[in-house]
């Protein structure tokens, strides 16, 4: 069975995505499931549908995410955390969330021309020196053996990151290796 | 329930100190990493992946990222369980048989084709497999898969797992316990390299 129209480049348009075996169809979700979503209009999404097959997994996952990425009352900007989960993303090679977060990260940056090279050229393109740090950093925590180390801790306070910014670095890179892996291996994307 | 914070444990995040300060202000996602990790290892219903399933695919997840206090504490779990010093060293085996370095694999047919990149397609000894059974040896195989080479996953790796036995919720976990397992190792990691700079520099000053 092949898919329709899968996109073979990282692009910054919006993409579907299909599951590979049985979400749950809406009409039979229960409230258990619907806490399990967090937001009820997710039971729209096919990819929600399914993974709420484990409602408690979900919904601690889901409460993760909004935290680290939209609890900007301090630490790094919310840029710079979707920077860390596009450059994360087109390292592992997930086509799907790198549309979404690079998407993110020219929305809240206005750079959107450096987000592209990063799709385009991948993890090695220079955005100027903050950006190559976050991005550096966010591989080498993706990278498995974890690569991250002192060098990584020393280049982000060398471009002004204090310790809470960093924290938020590593927690954006890291979360995105979950989310990579799910959204890779229980369906793919369309155009 | 009151068990310790994990991540602060293995990362080795003492009270009072800075970077517990730090993890405070992201008070949400340091509670709900903890639920996470308490809906796949003390499930309110384990259903269709035991406890102790979860505990193999766990040690040989940590193990496939190398020696940690992560991979030390999967062990533990493990060896707690049933059957389980003969199962620690037959996934302790298979960790030194399917470590390697990632990510890798291959893109859709097109222009990222040049990105391809091959490396280790991972199948449990063929010796281990009459202990471990049709269910975690292909829970294995699938979990080798998403530690190293993700953009390789494919319709027909669903099937493999629907063939094993894994029903549509079980592969739902089993895929949430892997990924899971690739944040909190990280998240680990990264606090423990911060917290190692940090105490470096106190030293040096």
């Amino acid at each position: 069975m092949s898919t329709i129209n899968p996109p073979v480049v990282f692009t910054q348009d919006e993409l579907g995505w299909v599951s590979w075996i049985d979400p749950l169809p809406e009409a039979e979700l229960t409230e258990r499931h619907f806490a399990g979503l967090v937001d009820r209009s997710r039971a729209k999404s096919e990819y929600f549908r399914l993974l709420v097959r484990d409602p408690e997994v979900l919904e601690a996952r889901t409460k993760t995410d909004k935290d680290i990425f939209y609890n900007v009352a301090d630490g790094l900007p919310r840029a710079e955390r979707e920077l860390a989960a596009a450059a994360t993303s087109r390292y592992n090679g997930c086509i799907y969330c790198a549309s979404v977060h690079a998407r993110f990260a020219s929305t809240y940056s206005k750079r959107r021309d450096d987000v592209q090279r990063l799709l385009d050229e991948g993890v090695g393109a220079d955005l100027g020196e903050r950006w190559n740090a976050v991005v550096k950093a966010s591989v080498a925590l993706a990278s498995t053996p974890i690569a991250f180390g002192p060098d990584n801790i020393e280049e982000l306070r060398r471009i002004g990151l204090d310790d809470a910014e960093i924290v938020d670095v590593i927690n954006s890179a890291s979360f995105f290796n979950w989310a990579n892996r799910l959204m890779l291996s229980l369906g793919e994307p369309t155009k | 329930m009151s068990t310790k914070d994990i991540i602060d444990t293995l990362a080795g995040i003492e009270p009072g100190s800075s970077l517990d300060a730090i993890r405070a202000k992201r008070v949400q996602a340091r509670d709900n990493a903890q639920k996470s990790y308490l809906a796949l290892f003390e499930p309110i219903d384990a259903g269709d992946f035991s406890h102790a399933e979860r505990a193999v695919v766990a040690l040989f997840v940590a193990g496939l990222h190398g020696e940690s206090p992560v991979t030390a504490f999967y062990r533990a779990k493990l060896a707690a369980s049933a059957n389980g010093a003969a199962l620690v060293e037959a996934i302790e085996a298979e960790i030194a048989h399917g470590k390697t370095s990632g990510p890798y694999g291959a893109y859709p047919a097109g222009p990222l084709s040049a990105e391809d990149t091959t490396g280790l397609n991972y199948r449990v000894r063929a010796e281990r497999r009459p202990l471990l059974g049709a269910r975690l040896v292909a829970a294995l195989e699938h979990a080798h898969l998403l530690v190293f080479r993700p953009r390789d996953a494919a319709s027909a790796d669903m099937k493999a797992l629907l063939a094993a036995g894994w029903s549509n919720s079980g592969i739902v976990t089993l895929s949430q316990l892997v990924a899971f397992l690739s944040f909190q190792v990280r998240v680990v990691s990264g606090l423990r390299t911060l917290a190692a700079a940090n105490a470096y520099e106190k030293a040096a000053s």
